[in-house]
């Protein structure tokens, strides 16, 4: 998937959580999502569901740890796909 | 150490009225809130009318961000949370700085009998089907009982004590006698008081079930709750969430507030489930007990009562509570006070009635009027024998009142008795 293209999907997805309007407008590869977005930690299970939900895919618990910035979430997503 | 308390904001979400000003203008037009109610009639309800606030899309985005608006689906937390905020707001109070130190001299007591029952179908749907990796952060704080306290206090900042009450039906009056009393004893400045019951099918079952609701009334909804009346059959279940900021009159003095009322005293007692008291029948004797002590805790005499604003549900019970308050106030006929239930116009609305009633019994010493009850044209005889009709009035009364009683009881045999007071401000 195009890194771009990435980035504006996973910008609607975190839209309702993220509470840093700013780096929501510039989100980016290295964008975190608790750090740079201020989505409440607890907040981060609802983004890994919605992005399931998105792209069709199961996102396993040892990933999901990882998944804390948009890069990870995008490599997570990417390889995914490849095994669908 | 021992404060004076008043209601300085007063918020509601009634099946006949969301908002004050709305909930103003139907109770004093007698306006029903009981409507029929399709899904009740799909799933086999004897009793298929309700009364559900109609809550606009508008207001629900005026009180929620988008986020909440994606992940509540508790209709009683959505309505606690919108009388909490109108009250707090009513009161005159901002909110504070999201990124401050919390308002350690305000907390809440918000109860409430179950919360997030339609959350909770979900989640055990989810869970059924081996999907509970999939129910999301919002189980946890919408169907924990202490959820609308806890989403208020988020809210607000509220860095007091914060948590739930529940006392079946007499909920709502308790919560605002604790709040009172952790204000009076100087534990708190301010408290906001209140009581929420969710709108559904899964609440309401339980009292279809039980046969306690009118199944004659699903053609003419309005009729239905008929308290006081002859031919009351039943209560009709309603929902919703009231909500009343209590204060120091000290601190409601300090920044000019807006007083309502002040709130004199009362009582909370239970019956023990003994002499005729059961899980769902009033030990008569104990609500009697209930009565007498929130006078003599106010320090007034009965006979000095304005306006009782009873419990009254549209049961076979009405009559037996009538008598209660006469003999527990030492008065009868032309002296019986005059007597209001609102649940003629809202239904019961279960763990919020005492809630909204209270919100109800607050602007009538405020504004100097007595709502109409409706649907008692043909009073019980066993009410007459003992109250004189007219101090049972079916039009709006403008009416000065100086003290107001009123009363809860709910399943578990318990019982809550509040005294209100008019304060004068000039």
């Amino acid at each position: 998937m195009e890194t771009s293209v990435f980035i504006e999907q996973i910008r609607e997805i975190v839209k309702p959580y993220a509470k840093n309007t700013e780096a929501l407008a510039n989100l980016n590869t290295s964008t975190d999502f608790i750090n740079d977005l201020k989505i409440n930690s607890a907040n981060l299970v609802d983004v890994v569901l919605d992005v399931e939900e998105k792209y069709d895919i199961v996102i396993q618990n040892e990933e999901m740890e990882k998944m804390l910035n948009v890069q990870a979430a995008l490599d997570i997503v990417t390889a995914k796909l490849k095994e669908k | 150490m021992s404060n004076r308390v008043v209601i300085t904001g007063l918020g509601v979400v009634s099946p006949n009225g969301v908002g004050i000003p709305a909930f103003r203008t139907a109770i004093q037009q007698g306006v029903s809130g009981i409507r029929f109610e399709e899904q009740l009639a799909a799933l086999n309800f004897s009793c298929q009318i309700a009364g559900k606030p109609e809550v606009s899309q508008e207001i629900l985005t005026a009180y929620f961000n988008e986020l909440e608006l994606k992940q509540l689906t508790s209709s009683g937390i959505i309505y606690g949370i919108i009388a909490g905020l109108e009250a707090w707001q009513d009161a005159g109070l901002s909110i504070g700085d999201e990124n401050g130190d919390p308002d350690w001299d305000s907390g809440t007591i918000f109860g409430t009998g179950t919360s997030g029952v339609e959350k909770f179908r979900e989640s055990v749907y989810k869970v059924d089907e081996g999907q509970v990796r999939r129910l999301g952060s919002s189980v946890v704080p919408q169907t924990m009982a202490s959820g609308v306290s806890a989403y208020l206090a988020g809210k607000l900042g509220l860095g007091n004590q914060v948590t739930t009450n529940s006392s079946a039906c007499t909920t709502g009056a308790e919560s605002l006698l604790l709040a009172y009393e952790r204000i009076k004893n100087g534990q708190a400045v301010r408290m906001l008081a209140g009581a929420t019951s969710d709108s559904s099918p899964y609440i309401w079952g339980g009292f279809d079930a039980l046969k306690v609701c009118t199944y004659k009334f699903n053609a003419t909804p309005e009729k239905g709750s008929r308290p006081l009346s002859a031919s009351a059959s039943g209560i009709v279940p309603g929902s919703g969430a009231g909500a009343l900021l209590l204060e120091s009159l000290e601190a409601a003095l300090e920044r000019g507030a807006n007083i309502y009322a002040e709130v004199l005293g009362g009582n909370i007692n239970a019956g023990g489930q003994r002499n005729g008291g059961t899980m769902t029948a009033p030990n008569s004797k104990a609500v009697q007990h209930c009565i007498t002590a929130a006078l003599a805790n106010a320090g007034v005499n009965g006979a000095d009562i304005d306006l009782v604003n009873g419990h009254l549900t549209a049961t076979g019970k009405d009559a037996e509570e009538v008598m209660n308050w006469s003999k527990a106030l030492g008065v009868e006929g032309e002296r019986f006070p005059y007597l209001n239930a609102l649940k003629s116009m809202t239904g019961h609305c279960l763990s919020a009635s005492g809630s909204i009633e209270l919100v109800a019994s607050a602007l009538q010493i405020k504004e100097g009027f007595i709502f109409p009850n409706i649907n008692c044209e043909d009073l019980h005889p066993e009410v007459t024998a003992l109250v004189d009709p007219q101090r049972i009035p079916r039009t709006l009364l403008h009416k000065s009142i100086n003290l107001l009683a009123k009363a809860s009881f709910g399943f578990g045999d318990v019982n809550a008795c509040v005294i209100l007071k008019k304060y004068l401000q000039s």
